[in-house]
């Protein structure tokens, strides 16, 4: 990318290509080209074991492709000279398991990355994490441990600890596939009004309705490969490829 | 009576009845006055205080301070260079593990204690090093360092890789993660034994008496069997037990009590 700004660039935000990654003798993904644009809302779906999160988990190095490409702003972050670091600074990841630091309250686990990674003073981290807790709906839990908060409260939590690193980006891991059904909706709540407000979103999910209602594209990937993608109108109603009207029909379009 | 009633009170009376068999056995064979005598006697007990806390108490507590803190360094040190990705690193942390747990404690501070004068030059080391504090206290942080260094491993094993993830994904550095999200969870887990290294330490002490110790160096075990020998009689070993009894047990309960408190707040 030359010297302009990210707002008026016309690259994609994420660009992969021919991505290849294998675990051992399996190969869990055989050649992936995907991108998200800025502002965009990507989802994408698929069975267990198709490759989505090892995807996502791709576009912040938390691993490492054996081949292919991986653009964040038009530079390719496989180079061994990438600072990894500076990189996943601006990417938020959100995954299934929360993985709230169990040693802190809320409060301290939406600073500590502002006030480690981006210096903040403790003041200033303090009231940002107070603003995003609040705009998450939890401000009246912010001295909590994770262990007192509820699996969704818990999740929410941490959306707000991405966010306060102010990402271009936010990934989110199958954020909801560890909640109890009841806390589901709270979760999806913020993430929809993230993608309203214009963030630019990587969501791997298992939830239909909110690829239906809230995608700008649908990404349907099997056995490692991108079978089919587009807007979730086409994806979801009118499935072109025999592997993704199974899929749809199996998992009950719920 | 219900059945679990009429089985517990069986226990108890099966109890009772050994207690008394062996009551009546120790009444009939132990020389209870030449024990009062020898090792009970109040006015030696009672001589033996306060110097005993002044000194030899004091030097038992600062003996295990400078060995605990090198141990937990050195014990740290070599627990994450066996997690280290360089060859090199984890090498050299399993050598040193593997070597000063197997040697006895007490070879280990005859070694250093007499082996780094003799290779340094006595009048080279810092006069820190000269006295029993210096060179005692590092012959025992080596010992327990080596046991630490598997505690503290374990710890860092038992936090969940998703708290790794977690860290990395915000930018933060490898040194960070282990500083700032890392340890502090591992200590938690490892509160316990680590506590239980502490004690052993502590009694460990008594072991730096063969290095020789001048007036005014004398830990608890020494200042007993010193002061046992020169009045002939053993009571300065029952104060120095009491001591050690006044020293660990109050810890033991300390550390129960912050982890209960650390407890709930957590998992």
């Amino acid at each position: 990318m030359t010297d302009g700004q990210a707002e008026t660039s016309t690259a994609p935000t994420v660009e992969i290509r021919n991505l290849h990654k294998r675990f051992g003798a399996h190969e869990v993904l055989r050649g992936i080209d995907f991108h998200v644009n800025d502002r965009e809302v990507v989802v994408v779906i698929g069975p267990s074991g198709s490759g989505k999160s090892t995807l996502l988990r791709c576009v912040n190095l938390l691993e490492t492709p054996d081949q292919g490409q991986v653009m964040i702003d038009g530079t390719d972050i496989c180079q061994a000279d990438t600072d990894v670091n500076e990189v996943r600074r601006k990417i938020g990841m959100v995954f299934q398991q929360f993985n709230l630091f169990a040693h802190l309250t809320a409060v301290d686990n939406v600073t500590i990355g502002p006030r480690k990674v981006l210096k903040c003073s403790k003041i200033e981290a303090e009231q940002t994490a107070q603003a995003l807790l609040d705009r998450v709906g939890l401000a009246e839990h912010a001295n909590k441990f994770p262990a007192q908060l509820s699996g969704g409260q818990q999740q929410r939590v941490a959306i707000a600890r991405a966010l306060a690193m102010n990402p271009e980006i936010m990934l989110f891991d199958e954020a909801t596939s560890a909640l109890d059904p009841e806390l589901v909706g709270e979760v999806l709540g913020v993430m929809r009004s993230l993608a309203d407000e214009g963030m630019t979103m990587m969501v791997v999910t298992h939830e239909m309705s909110f690829a239906r209602n809230v995608a700008d594209r649908v990404v349907f990937m099997a056995d490692g490969v991108v079978v089919e993608e587009g807007t979730p109108e086409m994806v979801l109603e009118n499935p072109q490829h025999a592997r993704t009207q199974q899929f749809l029909q199996q998992v009950g379009d719920r | 009576m219900t059945r679990n009633q009429r089985s517990t009170l069986t226990q108890w009376g099966v109890f009772a009845l050994g207690l008394v068999i062996l009551g009546v056995t120790l009444a009939l064979t132990v020389r209870w006055g030449a024990l009062a005598d020898r090792f009970f006697k109040w006015d030696d007990f009672s001589g033996q205080f306060p110097q005993i806390i002044f000194e030899a108490a004091r030097n038992t507590l600062i003996y295990t301070v400078i060995g605990f803190s090198g141990g937990l360094i050195f014990g740290l040190v070599a627990a994450l260079m066996r997690q280290s990705s360089v060859p090199p690193a984890r090498i050299l942390a399993t050598l040193y593990i593997e070597i000063f747990r197997a040697l006895p404690a007490l070879l280990t501070i005859l070694i250093v204690g007499f082996g780094i004068p003799i290779a340094f030059g006595a009048e080279n080391l810092p006069s820190f090093f000269r006295s029993l504090y210096g060179a005692g206290g590092f012959a025992l942080a080596l010992v327990s360092g080596a046991y630490l260094a598997e505690t503290i491993r374990a710890g860092v094993e038992a936090v969940p890789r998703g708290q790794v993830e977690a860290a990395r994904s915000l930018g933060m550095t490898t040194t960070q993660t282990t500083r700032s999200i890392v340890l502090p969870q591992a200590f938690r887990v490892i509160l316990p034994p680590l506590t239980n290294e502490l004690v052993l330490l502590l009694k460990d002490t008594s072991l730096l008496a063969v290095l020789g110790v001048a007036i005014g160096e004398r830990e608890l075990t020494t200042w007993g069997r010193t002061f046992s020998n020169s009045i002939g009689n053993y009571t300065p070993l029952t104060a120095a037990a009491v001591c050690y009894l006044a020293i660990t047990v109050p810890l033991s309960q300390l550390v129960k009590y912050v982890e209960k408190r650390t407890k709930a707040g957590q998992r």
